[in-house]
């Protein structure tokens, strides 16, 4: 018996709970005065729900945690000495074994007599651990739900219960999204430390060579393992500042227009459609890049008799650019349709024109806001990772010729994590470091970006 | 507020304005014209309106108004809300062109100029005729940048210097010039709501118009800032020819020469302010100054 069979069969109790609290207020209120009961029904009826479910649920939830260390005991005990006495991570193998065989997966080989002993010995004792979850479960469950069921007076204040719960749920919710980022950052700094242990952090931050091909063997050729990862940031942000240069005034010219110049009808289908370009997934725009915009940049460069790499950073950086309007342009529109129109009459009334009005009163007011809605579009690009890899090259050039081909941070953590890789090695941990750095540094720019918006909201309320 | 905005693009290029007519149409819903009591005339008029219908979408809000400014007087617009007095006021400097609905019809003239003719420059017609809200709306500059917008963006000053001066008489035209002579550089919204509503006053004045609308100036402001305001319009009488909106009939009475009465989009009497409020001809006059609505 599955686990997803016990909760489904939780959930069917947990309904029928719904249901019979509620009809005990319906039954309880029907010869009673109108508003005798404190509640509405389905209150009463959430309120027996909730005290059926989560006791069962955290009684399922410790069980889960407790089986497989009990399991394991009794794997251990059945076992000869010899195996029980196998080193841990040995150990851990067998167990494994075990499991696949129980469950019916693929092994290799004909099953090791050790190993189907244990794995009958596993099985049988799971089998009874389920049987006596489903029976404390259902104990449990009714229990709770009869006294739940008997709770239900007119004077228990069920509607004050069940907001609280769902208040509860709410912070849960959110929760589980902040402990999510606290994890990654912890999970991505853990493999950094392991990195920095192996290279000097003053190295890696400062040194100017990147080639993370770690030797094997002694001998081997073109392994010389530097891990300088300036020649990165430099392409990083070589690229990024491309991309800026597109997005910025495209993207904000075409924020003035939807906000200051397009009419009502314009506006209603033009801005849903600058706002698909933010829906194309960036695998697309990568396409676009490789096979359209480099070789096209490429051609145009043999024409004027300039060396352009058919990877260059300029190509990866014009996609992204294309790719990173939508964001200038949307928050952009918000911040210029915020500013209030008092300040446009104040400056029509004046006699200026339209767009006497648009750069000297609103595209001022609207400024900061404007400055958040960019340095949230350069996090962006900073963290962009498909175009870059599909266009952009991987060879670590210290150069800030954008007719170059650069790599960035993002291109070499995916270069080195891609394929089978030994977690060991400095070559794999490079990329949590890198990591680590990318994520600092988008993090410190939503930061102060997300002031920056805020701070100019207050200034109109 | 979106939708109106856009047709400010075509009021400032007037020649291509295809909205507004000088041709007097016929209104359609046809109501029989009013004969306004009293006389409509000033002695020395700078504007002239005559026949002047608004409509805002199928709603005729303006119906047959004939009223004249004159200079070197303060005109009170008074009545009911809705009645259509700030709409017939944003009419004298076109400032209803950034209503997508609103046409006007009729011919407004500012000296022998009509205002809604293809050759008008919505530009040059409102530096002439300035503009003061409501709600005090200074730029988020300082406070200098905020009197200097108006002669820089017409190109009144020939160098620093004459700006300086400019913005200086502006400053001290408006009553404000002492209060900020040492913080011409801070941020015009850091003054208190009565120094922001000078502030805009001196930036209206420094584009030197001849006529100043006033839109209910001293509704969001406190008495104090209200009596300075009073008696900056009274002072600014001898150089301009003023036109207030005020739901105050204390003020109309103590700022006005002339006083006109709108109820329900029609002009019911206008005359002298102290004839309109000591003895109304017309009962809806009366029942309104004596309080019995409004």
């Amino acid at each position: 018996m599955s686990i997803s069979t016990l909760l489904a069969a939780l959930l069917a109790l947990t309904s029928v709970a719904y249901i019979a609290g509620r009809r005990r207020a319906v039954v309880g209120s029907a010869s009673a005065p109108i508003r005798t009961f404190h509640s509405l029904p389905g209150y009463y009826g959430g309120y027996v729900a909730l005290w059926c479910l989560l006791p069962a649920l955290a009684l399922l939830a410790i069980w889960v945690v407790v089986e497989p260390i009990v399991l394991r005991a009794a794997v251990i005990d059945s076992l000869p000495p010899e195996l029980a006495e196998l080193p841990e991570d040995r150990f851990g193998l067998f167990l494994a074994d075990v499991r696949n065989l129980v469950d019916g997966n693929l092994v290799f080989g004909a099953p090791d007599p050790a190993v189907q002993a244990a794995a009958e010995r596993y099985a049988e004792v799971r089998k009874t651990s389920r049987h006596l979850l489903l029976g404390s479960l259902l104990v449990v469950g009714v229990a709770s739900l009869v006294f739940a069921l008997r709770r239900v007076q007119p004077a228990m204040r069920a509607r004050i219960k069940v907001e609280k719960a769902i208040e509860y749920l709410l912070i849960g919710a959110s929760l589980v999204a902040i402990l999510t980022t606290i994890g990654i950052f912890l999970s991505v700094l853990f493999e950094a430390l392991r990195f920095f242990r192996l290279v000097s952090p003053i190295d890696f931050l400062f040194g100017l060579e990147w080639s993370p091909q770690t030797a094997i063997r002694e001998d081997q050729v073109g392994s010389s393992g530097a891990f300088g990862a300036v020649p990165l940031f430099v392409g990083t942000l070589l690229i990024s500042g491309i991309a800026m240069l597109v997005a910025v005034p495209v993207g904000l010219m075409s924020a003035i227009y939807l906000s200051e110049y397009a009419g009502p009808r314009m506006r209603s289908w033009a801005k849903p459609l600058l706002e698909l370009l933010a829906g194309i997934p960036t695998v697309v725009y990568g396409y676009f890049a490789a096979l359209w915009v480099g070789p096209a940049l490429r051609r145009l460069g043999d024409a004027l008799g300039l060396e352009v790499a058919s990877e260059s950073a300029l190509g990866a950086g014009l996609v992204m650019g294309i790719m990173i309007i939508p964001f200038v342009s949307s928050l952009s529109d918000d911040v210029i349709n915020a500013v209030p129109q008092s300040l446009r009459d104040g400056s029509y009334g004046l006699g200026a024109t339209k767009s006497e009005t648009i750069r000297q009163v609103v595209l001022p007011a609207a400024l900061p806001g404007i400055v958040g809605a960019v340095l949230l579009a350069v996090s962006r690009a900073i963290g962009e990772t498909m175009i870059v890899v599909m266009a952009a090259g991987l060879a670590a050039n210290l150069s800030l010729n954008p007719l170059e081909a650069v790599t960035t941070v993002t291109v070499q953590i995916v270069t080195l994590l891609v394929g089978d890789q030994e977690f060991d090695s400095a070559k794999t941990l490079a990329a949590f470091a890198l990591g680590l750095v990318l994520f600092l540094v988008t993090l410190a720019l939503n930061v102060v970006a997300l002031r920056v918006v805020r701070k100019y909201r207050e200034q109109y309320e | 507020m979106r939708m109106f905005r856009q047709a400010t693009a075509e009021a400032m290029q007037p020649a291509t304005t295809p909205r507004q007519t000088t041709a007097r149409e016929p209104a359609p819903s046809a109501a029989p014209t009013y004969r306004t009591v009293g006389d409509h005339r000033a002695a020395n008029p700078i504007i002239t309106a005559r026949d002047v219908n608004v409509y805002y979408g199928d709603k005729h809000a303006i119906q047959h108004v004939n009223l004249d400014i004159g200079l070197n007087e303060v005109i009170a617009l008074i009545g009911p809300s809705g009645c259509g007095k700030s709409t017939f006021l944003r009419c004298l400097n076109r400032m209803n062109d950034t209503i997508e609905s609103a046409r006007v019809t009729g011919e407004i003239k500012l000296y022998d100029e009509d205002i809604y003719s293809k050759q008008m420059d919505v530009v040059m017609l409102r530096a002439r005729v300035g503009m003061v809200f409501q709600k005090p709306n200074p730029f988020p500059k300082s406070i200098y940048d905020n009197v200097a917008y108006g002669p820089r963006i017409h190109g009144l000053a020939r160098d620093r210097t004459e700006l300086d001066e400019i913005v200086q008489k502006s400053l001290e035209r408006a009553g404000l010039w002492n209060e900020v002579k040492d913080r011409l550089e801070e941020p015009g919204t850091g003054l208190s709501g009565g120094q922001q509503q000078r502030l805009c006053i001196a930036r209206t004045i420094a584009v030197s118009p001849e006529v100043i609308l006033m839109d209910e100036p001293c509704s969001a402001l406190d008495p104090i800032a209200t009596a300075r305001i009073e008696d900056l319009i009274d002072e600014l009488r001898q150089n301009y020819a003023i036109v207030i909106v005020t739901h105050s009939m204390q003020q109309a009475a103590r700022v006005s020469q002339r006083t006109a009465y709108f109820h329900l989009g029609r002009l019911i009497e206008v005359g002298k302010t102290e004839e309109i409020f000591t003895n109304p001809r017309h009962k809806l006059t009366e029942d309104y100054i004596t309080g019995r609505f409004g």
